[in-house]
């Protein structure tokens, strides 16, 4: 019995029990459906390029781990989530095509300027982004929430201005080939494990991570013993905004087109639910960058079980909501309390008895 | 102390009408031949935005208890598409749906309010999940993504137009048109009324303040800070839910993409009409007048003709921001006057 609290009590419980359990769900679809019972796992080769449903969650769910390694770090020193991300992400990719294509173009097949102007361009725009926000929390004191809901609304609008209201194509190999392949592999999946590398490696040996836990739990105290609080929330802001742009180069290079209105949309909630899943407190304080991850994974699993079951893209945000509401609720305070009573109830019963 | 936080919001209010009548005056200037002057210019604002009016006062109500509702917009679209399709494929009275769709609100935001007030859980978070599951829902009630309405009850009461006898302009033809209401106008009216009344003078309305403030000295006063703020949501979805059914009024459809954004409008007209962000100070009255900024910016910006449509997105937010930045300001001096 105590072997399994301990289990359960371990923080990586959640996202890898949620993990095992959507593996779960789509091996009994499967042996429903009369397929081949680890069809899930089957990975193939197929025209020089990886092929399986394993490899789809893992491509398809670059962009959400990307983007919940920001999310991490600012649910950890603010407390509050960055809900703008999915409009920086969309921002990104109307700077990036309107620099490339020229303002007002709607579809080149030659570069105006070079791949790597447009890229910086974006990720700078995504990184004044992630300023703004910062600012107006670490600075000004406005609840994260709703600071960020003013690029929230904003950045899409302000990408259509970019675009001219146009969905601007960009016909050219080299732009598709963030989103494509390289080699036999799907090119975001390494751009993702590079983020997560990187990330990292970084909050492992500098004191950054440790700063920013510390922010996260106490930021009067933290303050008193040192640290320059506003700043690391404003750099945990800025390290948002960058992820949510690196999330945005892949995500418009798959597509090769910046369509501002559909780039990243309800990705924030992916992401909030990837940070929530991975057994992050929405509180803030000690966080847990694996746990996010694969709890990124994880929703695109969900996503993709979803679609294999024939909900449309449309109808699956109900779902995610539903996964969302359960999450937090199972995390709040007062639920845990009332089954803490019970189970002392039960055991006291069993006494008695 | 109190003196200060009056002060502020009477402030924050006074720029927001004075910004409305220049905005207003300048259009008038500005787009004199495009008919701007005409009484049914600024009628149209308000039957434009009467769903908003409903939604913004829900809004204003939980920002006034220090709480947050983003999901109302959803909430909007959720209604609009459970009447279409409903009195379309259904085959249902029109009035039965009508308060189906009340009842529907009410759960909705009781299920919201139980989640932040006993369950202490974020109110973004909960918010949020209802938005997205309103949102989705949409798309489950109705699988072609469109539904347009044409039920005869519905059709009529929306074609209804309540004539004004003045201020009446004549046309290029030569005949005389008057300015007329739509219902969605008087229902919109009436709300800001009622929530008017309730936040001034009944028990509940004055809770609603003091947990605003306050919730530790609320609750020390011997107030019911949970039951208030359940109640601040179930008010609020209620009231997003009568907003619903003027939107439906108005569009007389039902789509999955409707309504997105709403909340985020009904945010900022009650953040520039005055209401503060932590809660306990703000005015229903002032979020009207919000309303009728954004209108009026939407409505600039189509007179203009030349401009992008998201220009009207950009303008109002970078207003809320504005406004949201002046009240930090505000804040940090009442802080240091406390010093």
């Amino acid at each position: 019995m105590n072997k399994i609290k301990n289990i359960t009590k371990m923080q990586l419980f959640l996202p890898i029990f949620s993990m095992i359990l959507v593996m779960c769900i789509n091996v009994i679809y499967d042996i429903a459906n009369g397929n081949a019972a680890l069809n899930f796992f089957y990975i193939t080769i197929k025209n020089g390029v990886l092929f399986g449903r394993l490899i789809d969650v893992l491509n398809r769910g670059s962009e959400v781990a990307i983007l919940a390694i920001g999310m991490t770090l600012v649910v950890s020193s603010s407390a509050g989530t960055d809900i703008s991300v999915g409009s920086v992400m969309s921002l990104y990719g109307g700077m990036c095509c309107m620099v490339l294509a020229g303002y007002g173009v709607t579809n080149v097949s030659e570069y105006k300027q070079p791949l790597i102007v447009g890229i910086l361009a974006g990720l700078l725009l995504a990184c004044v982004c992630g300023l703004f926000n910062g600012f107006l929390i670490a600075y000004m004191n406005i609840q994260p929430m709703v600071a960020t809901l003013i690029l929230w609304s904003a950045g899409r609008a302000i990408g259509l201005l970019l675009c001219n209201s146009n969905i601007v194509y960009v016909r050219v190999e080299s732009f598709q080939k963030i989103g494509g392949y390289v080699g036999f592999l799907p090119t975001p999946i390494l751009v993702a494990a590079i983020c997560v590398a990187v990330a990292s490696i970084v909050l492992r040996f500098t004191a950054l991570g440790t700063y920013i836990q510390s922010v996260g739990i106490n930021k009067k105290a933290s303050r008193i013993s040192g640290f320059n609080s506003a700043v690391i929330i404003l750099l945990t802001y800025v390290i948002c905004g960058l992820f949510a742009g690196l999330a945005g180069m892949v995500a418009t290079s798959r597509i090769y087109s910046a369509d501002t209105n559909n780039i990243g949309l309800n990705m924030e909630m992916d992401a909030i639910l990837a940070v929530a899943l991975g057994g992050n407190s929405l509180g803030g304080g000690k966080f847990n960058l694996a746990g996010s991850i694969i709890g990124a994974y994880t929703i695109q699993a969900i996503t993709t079980t979803l679609y294999a079951l024939g909900v449309s893209s449309a109808q699956a945000p109900v779902f995610k909501a539903i996964v969302v509401i359960m999450i937090v609720v199972i995390q709040s305070a007062p639920f845990k309390d009332f089954l803490k009573k019970f189970t002392a109830k039960k055991s006291t019963k069993e006494v008695a008895a | 102390m109190k003196k200060i936080k009056i002060q502020s919001s009477n402030i924050l209010l006074l720029i927001t009408v004075v910004l409305f009548i220049c905005m207003y005056t300048a259009g008038c200037v500005v787009y004199a031949n495009k008919g701007f002057t005409h009484l049914q210019t600024f009628l149209n604002i308000l039957i434009n935005n009467a769903g908003l009016i409903c939604v913004a006062c829900g809004t204003t109500m939980v920002m006034l208890s220090g709480g947050i509702d983003i999901s109302v917009g959803s909430v909007v679209a959720m209604d609009c598409m459970f009447l279409a399709v409903g009195m379309e494929e259904w085959k249902m009275n029109s009035i039965t749906l009508m308060i189906l769709v009340l009842l529907i609100g009410l759960v909705f935001g009781l299920f919201q309010g139980f989640c932040i007030a006993y369950l202490d859980i974020q109110p973004f978070i909960v918010t949020m999940a209802g938005l997205f599951f309103a949102r989705g829902m949409t798309a489950v009630i109705c699988k072609d993504q469109v539904s347009i309405v044409s039920d005869k009850l519905f059709t009529a009461l929306s074609n209804t137009k309540l004539t004004i006898p003045f201020g009446g302009y004549v046309n290029k033809k030569g005949a005389m048109i008057m300015p007329f209401l739509r219902v969605s106008v008087i229902v919109a009216i009436i709300c800001v009324i009622v929530t008017y009344l309730i936040l001034k003078y009944t028990k509940f309305g004055r809770s609603i303040y003091a947990v605003g403030g306050n919730q530790q000295s609320a609750s020390l006063m011997g107030l019911n800070v949970k039951k208030t703020r359940l109640l601040t949501h179930v008010v609020a979805s209620f009231l997003a839910s009568i907003g619903g059914i003027c939107y439906c009024l108005n569009t007389m459809c039902g789509t999955t993409t409707q309504a997105t954004g709403l909340e985020m409008d009904a945010i900022s007209s009650a953040v520039i009409g005055g209401t503060l962000l932590t809660g306990g100070v703000g005015n229903v009255l002032g979020t009207f007048v919000g309303v009728l900024i954004n209108g009026t910016i939407s409505s600039l910006v189509k007179s203009n003709g030349k401009l992008i449509s998201s220009w009207a997105n950009i303008i109002t937010a970078i207003l809320l921001c504005f406004f949201i930045v002046l009240q930090a300001i505000f804040a940090k001096i009442k802080e240091r006057s406390k010093l």
